[in-house]
């Protein structure tokens, strides 16, 4: 049996040791705001949060988290952060089909969780290896600056 | 755990996160995604509730259930349908529930194809005023009932946020509370429908409906289907297109722990396992020996000059005016042909599909844009009546009009009659890009003379793949199909003498589909390059010969004029930047586009800036329009800048997100979507964007180089090299 903590809260379950968190969260916790976009940490879908840090979790083998906090975009509203990243992207108007929305939530709560004060290549190099294929990428940088500045961008 | 259901979406309450901040419209909304299950009530015979028509039912409480007729993939009409409704209706936004349609064609056909689909970016096009008369005709009965019980005159009686009231008495009764009594009133026939200057809704930037839970992970996708019992699948289809599979050596993957069981059929296998993981490390171990067929030395080089001999035969004639060959016959003449590659959807959710096949019946959970061709295909694969096929349908992780098929349904059903109880059938992304059903390739020739700085004859011949032979008969009939000529029969252009043809040219055993932006991103790419090059023949500026030709088409001066004011159309640039411009009749919507770019000595290009002008109509929801056009807009330039899928002995040689490219967030430019004000009935959307970007890029790389690029992907080594493909 293997241990996890996610969103504050100690999960036990049975997995081969190798297998991707991404699909542990899944088909095995049932936490499927996380998404599979690509399998090859390509796309950022599957963003979740180490320790604070965005991390993509469809190649990262399950045991190799071991004691790690793990947050996903079940809980990353529960932090002051993500919560001001939810309301920034759904003041501005964000999301189109949402499918990559949790990993670009993750991914821009992680960098203010950094760099509380992004700048445009800051926001680059954070959110460059998440895919949007509905193009909100626009919305997502403004969304990114207010939630930074709190104020509409 | 996996033994959980989670098809119902949960309910969120917009007001929680936004209170008090967005401004104007902040209200806890209640958004229940219910999945439709079973054949559909008959409305009149709910107990209890109103039921005027298919699409609106009040209960005693005064809940308004909207049913969404058209599927939600990201554009937003889970809020423009629903304003289109409650508008009319006059009933309080705040607090109506969406519910997704079950499959019947008879109740939620799009009233442009007959059919329950959702593309062509028509859902606000067709449904508006069917839908506004839905509206108005369940408020029309509920004051009457009013009326009655107050004895006075309809007409005495106002409606708004779902409370009648009797203006000299200042008698309300809300809608709730009539509810049971409005069911026996008789619909009123030609209610009439508000004056566009009452809109309350209409026109207004109303926050979305569906995004409150796509924020925290809780809205539901058919990838999120959770069954009680439920195993996971993986497949692998023939690499080769209509391949075989010869023999299997499952040896290996038998012994992975979570492998259930090897699904052979006999053109694709499948491992079923107790979580994707397993399913996939099976799939790895497979040895698979195919039977690779007579495509086994197909390439796009055949295609392609397969293409190249087709298009230069005459074609169908699909549009005539004045006399092509006097038109041909005088003047400058100037020849071209342009070359658009096959590209795949690659929606952000992989192709999935859930099934539960049982002896007497079949469910399935999906996402799709065709409700009951889903149902009908999976019903011939489960040799079940359709009546026995139950459809969720779920919020789509993208469509783009890959879920405007049914193959990854009848696929799952397949697989499903091998398994007992229900099982999710996820693709890779592998499998989804070398397995879609793809754009087509298309070659356009276009020939036209100038006279005087004017075109005087135009001949235009596309020649392409035709999708509606296969997906739409009566969309191709007596040769043409309306798809592949459309945005090109209708050029807004003052051209005398104009001829469009159409080939119809099937690529051998690649099947072809329809992409966001259908047959227009073909036509209008061809066009607006076109109409660049003979500008310069003629000495002229872009904007300036397309305005000299626009004597017919007002809304297009007015976007254009726009476009060119916005983008700062004439001033100065530095070197290797340049500014390109394109137009199109597309989708009934009016748009001029202008994207500035810089080119660098290697030929690579940098994307700066992208303002475009619109005009399609009302706008219902203002910021939507601008959501789908900046949103379009990346997805058109990603095709325009990497997208292509080649075909190397049978095979796609793209398979992922590494050699299939998206355009990211470092690279995507500023963008400027002005929204014109009109009162013209609205036009279609979601796919302009798609089509804008193309043509108006590659017309800057022309400007910034000289360069004129003919084909697409654009080609860097042209570029560099300073010549034109």
């Amino acid at each position: 049996m293997l241990k996890l903590t996610i969103n504050g809260e100690e999960k036990t379950f049975d997995a081969p040791p190798n297998m991707p968190l991404l699909w542990v969260l899944r088909d095995i916790l049932g936490l499927t705001g996380t998404k599979f976009g690509c399998g090859i940490a390509q796309c950022g879908a599957c963003t979740v949060h180490i320790d604070g840090k965005a991390v993509r979790s469809c190649l990262l083998p399950v045991a190799s988290v071991r004691d790690r906090a793990v947050t996903t975009i079940e809980g990353v509203g529960a932090t002051p952060i993500g919560a001001k990243v939810q309301k920034a992207w759904l003041d501005l108007e964000v999301i189109q089909c949402g499918y990559c929305q949790s990993g670009q939530i993750m991914g821009a709560s992680a960098l203010l969780a950094a760099t509380p004060d992004p700048d445009d290549s800051d926001i680059d190099a954070a959110m460059a290896g998440n895919i949007c294929r509905c193009g909100t990428y626009v919305r997502i940088r403004a969304a990114i600056k207010q939630a930074a500045s709190g104020r509409q961008s | 755990m996996t033994g959980r259901a989670r098809i119902s979406g949960a309910v969120s309450r917009r007001g929680l996160l936004t209170g008090g901040l967005a401004g104007g419209f902040l209200l806890a909304f209640h958004l229940p995604l219910r999945a439709v299950n079973g054949p559909v009530q008959p409305p009149d015979a709910t107990p209890g509730k109103f039921a005027p028509n298919a699409f609106i039912r009040i209960d005693a409480t005064g809940q308004t259930t909207l049913v969404m007729p058209q599927v939600e993939m990201g554009q937003g009409v889970y809020t423009s349908i629903p304003m289109i409704l409650a508008e009319e209706l006059d009933t309080d936004f705040s607090q109506i529930t969406l519910e997704h349609a079950p499959p019947s064609d008879k109740l939620y056909g799009n009233p442009l194809f007959g059919i329950q689909a959702t593309g062509n970016s028509n859902s606000v096009r067709a449904w508006w005023k069917p839908l506004r008369t839905a509206g108005a005709n369940a408020r029309a009965m509920l004051v009457q009932t009013a009326a009655q019980q107050w004895q006075v005159d309809p007409t005495s009686c106002t409606t708004s946020n779902g409370v009648i009231t009797h203006k000299e008495t200042g008698r309300q009764l809300s809608y709730g509370a009539l509810a049971v009594a409005a069911s026996g009133q008789t619909p009123p026939k030609n209610v009439a429908l508000k004056d566009p200057k009452d809109f309350v809704l209409i026109g207004k930037s109303l926050k979305r409906l569906d995004t409150p839970d796509k924020v925290n992970g809780r809205a539901v996708y058919a990838i999120d289907a959770m069954l009680p019992d439920m195993k996971f699948a993986t497949l692998a289809q023939s690499p080769v297109f209509g391949g075989k599979v010869g023999k299997v050596d499952d040896s290996v993957a038998r012994k992975i722990p979570g492998v259930r069981k090897i699904v052979v059929l006999d053109d694709m296998v499948a491992v079923v396992g107790d979580h994707m993981w397993a399913a996939k490390k099976g799939l790895d171990a497979l040895v698979i020996d195919w039977d690779e067929g007579p495509n086994a030395r197909l390439s796009s080089k055949d295609i392609w000059q397969d293409l190249r001999v087709a298009s230069e035969k005459n074609g169908v004639v699909a549009k005539s005016e004045g006399d092509i060959a006097k038109g041909l016959a005088t003047g400058d003449r100037l020849d071209a042909s342009y070359e658009l590659p096959f590209l795949a959807h690659a929606t952000m959710e992989p192709i999935n599909c859930t099934v539960h096949l049982r002896p007497d019946s079949c469910e399935i959970w999906t996402g799709t844009q065709v409700m009951t061709r889903v149902q009908s295909e999976a019903a011939k694969a489960a040799g079940l009546p359709v009546e026995k096929v139950v459809v969720n349908n779920h919020l789509l992780g993208g469509g783009f009009g890959r879920k405007l098929e049914a193959d990854m349904v009848v696929a799952a059903v397949r697989i499903a009659k091998q398994v007992d109880g229900p099982v999710k059938v996820v693709w890779t992304r592998e499998e989804d890009i070398q397995h879609d059903i793809f754009r087509p390739v298309y070659r356009d020739t276009i020939a036209a003379t100038l006279s005087d700085g004017k075109i005087v004859g135009w001949k235009y011949r596309v020649a392409g793949s035709s999708i509606m032979a296969r997906w739409f008969p009566p969309g191709f009939a007596k040769g043409i199909d309306i798809d592949a000529v459309d945005s090109a029969i209708d050029i807004p252009y003052d051209i005398p003498n104009i001829s469009v043809e159409y080939v119809r040219a099937e690529p051998p055993a690649v099947p072809t589909g329809f992409w966001r932006g259908v047959g227009p991103n073909n036509n209008v790419f061809a066009i607006e390059c076109f109409i660049d090059e003979l500008a310069r023949k003629a000495g002229k500026d872009p904007i300036a010969f397309r305005r000299s030709m626009l004597g017919k088409a007002p809304r297009f001066v007015a976007a254009l004029d726009l476009a060119a004011e916005k983008s700062g159309w004439g001033q100065p640039l530095p070197a290797r930047v340049g500014r390109g411009v394109s137009m199109q009749p597309s989708f009934a919507s009016f748009i001029a586009t202008v994207v500035e770019a810089e080119v660098d000595e290697q030929g690579e290009v940098h994307l700066r800036r992208v303002t475009c002008a619109v005009d399609t109509g009302i706008a219902v929801n203002p910021d939507t329009v601008m959501a789908q056009i900046e949103g379009g807009l990346i997805f058109g330039l990603t095709a325009a800048l990497y997208g292509e899928i080649t075909i190397d002995k049978g095979r796609v040689q793209q398979s992922n997100f590494h050699d299939y490219r998206m355009l990211r967030i470092d690279q995507t430019p500023k963008i400027e979507v002005h929204v014109i004000k009109s009162g013209e009935t609205p036009g279609g959307i979601g796919e302009t964007g798609v089509t804008a970007g193309p043509p108006a890029l590659r017309n800057a790389i022309y400007a910034a180089t000289g360069v004129a690029l003919r084909r697409l992907p654009i080609d860097r080594s042209l570029i560099a090299a300073g010549r034109k493909s």
